[in-house]
């Protein structure tokens, strides 16, 4: 099985997180809401698969870099 | 006179009732469609109180005066005090000739009578007009006063542009400046749209390029030109270049699809850009400035405002000066800016066949700087060994931040691991900057 990390891509504030650890998601799916740049940025799933990590909780302060969530499939 | 004859009533006429519906509009979609409303609500409003007769508060005095090189004599009086003119009515006959109104408007006092000798220069008669004149005229009423010593003499627009820079990021331009190309290709649609204007045969030089102006998609940029070379049409260019800015998310994302594959709509680009480090941050303003203002001097005022805004908010020694500049100040300018342009909406100004063309030509200025912008991007990959998604090219036309916004949302439906807002930012800063030179341009050729 493969995995993929979605990684932070611009620094900013969670401001929602809609997927737990072992949620099916679809390539397309919202992660979560990345504030940035006062606009609300969705970060989405780049493949199809099931959460194997999330790595962000709400009101954190992300840095590019920083592991939002890591998908197998 | 008291009581009902002073009413708005007896003057208030269809034409009122169509701008009252048309401000309605604009405050209806400032506030259930949040399109724009820190400016369409205060514009829809002032439109509103405008074409509410006789309030007077867009009132300029204009004196009508004898223009004839040797003393007249007055034949007859045309007009009562409160007498409603149109343009090229005639108010007063000479032994000469007709005195015509130079503009629609009403009669504040006739100063002479039948028979009588008038001077060479003697003013006859006041008129009360709220349409933009290059007659001497003097605001009285408190919008017009706002308009006059606020906009007509360029001082609100800049000021904005002061807090602007205050609230600009350069660092995604600085990151990668050939992004600077993109927000300069896009200022084709200004030329593109003062072309097709002056091909109407419908506008001059001067109107234009105020028309032009609109596809730098900069509120501030544009009444800044259309107050110097066409104040009779800012309130259509100002709705227009608002209207459209408000509208980019619907405007950009067809011509956008036009011009590209979907495999170039998916080009993926890193999300991380080059670190600018606060010594580039700092010295970018001042630099920019020194090379801008001196290849383009008239751009100085926006230019020069733009940049020290932005180097309050990048020097880390003004803080006081950057939070007052991107909060409190900006949100004073807006409120007197925005009042002040809906105010200059009176039917007579407005509702001429000149409007909707100005509407028309305005979209064309959007959409051709847009495509500019994207084709612009797609040349650049014909020499780039890391390719750059064509979509950011779209950015250039400034729309700040909704056109990066539109790139950023169409980036990430085609490819979800795209992340291209920063990309996008860079051209859409520089073509804020590109927006105010292409202003500058025009001041210092027809101004």
């Amino acid at each position: 099985m493969a995995r993929e990390t979605v990684e932070v891509p611009i620094t900013g504030k969670i401001v929602s997180v809609n997927v737990k650890v072992g949620d099916e998601v679809k390539e397309g799916d919202v992660l979560c809401v990345l504030e940035s740049m006062k606009m609300e940025n969705p970060i989405l799933a780049p493949v199809d698969g099931t959460i194997a990590e999330v790595g962000v909780t709400v009101d954190q302060v992300v840095k590019p870099g920083e592991v939002i969530a890591v998908i197998d499939y | 006179m008291f009581g009902l004859f002073e009413t708005g009533f007896q003057v208030f006429y269809w034409g009122n009732l169509l701008m009252l519906i048309i401000g309605g509009a604009l405050i209806y979609l400032g506030i259930s469609k949040k399109m724009e409303p820190l400016l369409l609500l205060p514009i829809g409003f002032g439109i509103l109180l405008i074409n509410l007769p006789l309030g007077g508060l867009m009132d300029y005095e204009l004196p009508i005066t004898s223009t004839g090189e040797v003393p007249g004599k007055v034949i007859s009086i045309e007009v009562d005090k409160d007498s409603r003119l149109g343009e090229d009515d005639v108010i007063l006959r000479l032994d000469s000739g007709e005195v015509l109104s130079p503009v629609p408007g009403r009669i504040k006092e006739v100063l002479v009578s039948p028979g009588q000798e008038v001077e060479s220069g003697q003013v006859m008669a006041v008129m009360l007009t709220s349409s933009q004149t290059p007659l001497p005229t003097r605001p009285i009423g408190l919008l017009s006063r706002i308009f006059e010593y606020g906009i007509m003499w360029q001082i609100i627009p800049p000021l904005i542009f002061l807090c602007l820079g205050a609230l600009t990021d350069f660092g995604p331009m600085l990151a990668d400046p050939k992004t600077l190309l993109l927000g300069a290709a896009a200022q084709f649609g200004v030329y593109f749209a003062f072309f097709a204007a002056l091909a109407t045969g419908l506008f001059n030089i001067a109107e234009a390029a105020s028309i032009g102006i609109i596809g730098g998609a900069e509120g501030p940029t544009t009444i800044f030109v259309t107050s110097v070379l066409a104040p009779h049409i800012i309130g259509a260019t100002a709705i227009a270049c608002y209207s459209y800015m408000a509208l980019v998310p619907i405007i950009q994302p067809p011509i956008i699809r036009l011009l590209t594959t979907k495999k170039e709509r998916a080009i993926y680009m890193k999300p991380q850009l080059r670190e600018v480090s606060n010594r580039e941050k700092i010295l970018f303003p001042v630099i920019a400035s020194i090379i801008v203002i001196l290849f383009v001097p008239m751009s100085a005022p926006l230019i020069g405002m733009f940049m020290v805004g932005n180097l309050f908010a990048v020097s880390g020694v003004t803080e006081r000066l950057t939070k007052t500049a991107s909060t409190a100040l900006i949100d004073v300018l807006t409120i007197f800016l925005t009042l002040a342009i809906g105010a200059t909406m009176t039917a007579e100004n407005f509702l001429q066949p000149k409007t909707l063309m100005v509407l028309v030509l305005g979209i064309v200025a959007f959409a051709t700087a847009t495509a500019a912008g994207v084709l612009m991007a797609k040349l650049m990959n014909l020499f780039c060994k890391e390719k750059i998604n064509p979509m950011i090219g779209a950015a250039g036309v400034s729309a700040v931040p909704m056109a990066a916004r539109v790139v950023q949302v169409m980036g990430q439906k085609e490819n979800p691991r795209n992340f291209l807002l920063m990309h996008a930012m860079g051209p859409n800063v520089a073509g804020a900057i590109g927006a105010a030179i292409a202003g500058g341009v025009f001041l210092g050729m027809i101004g």
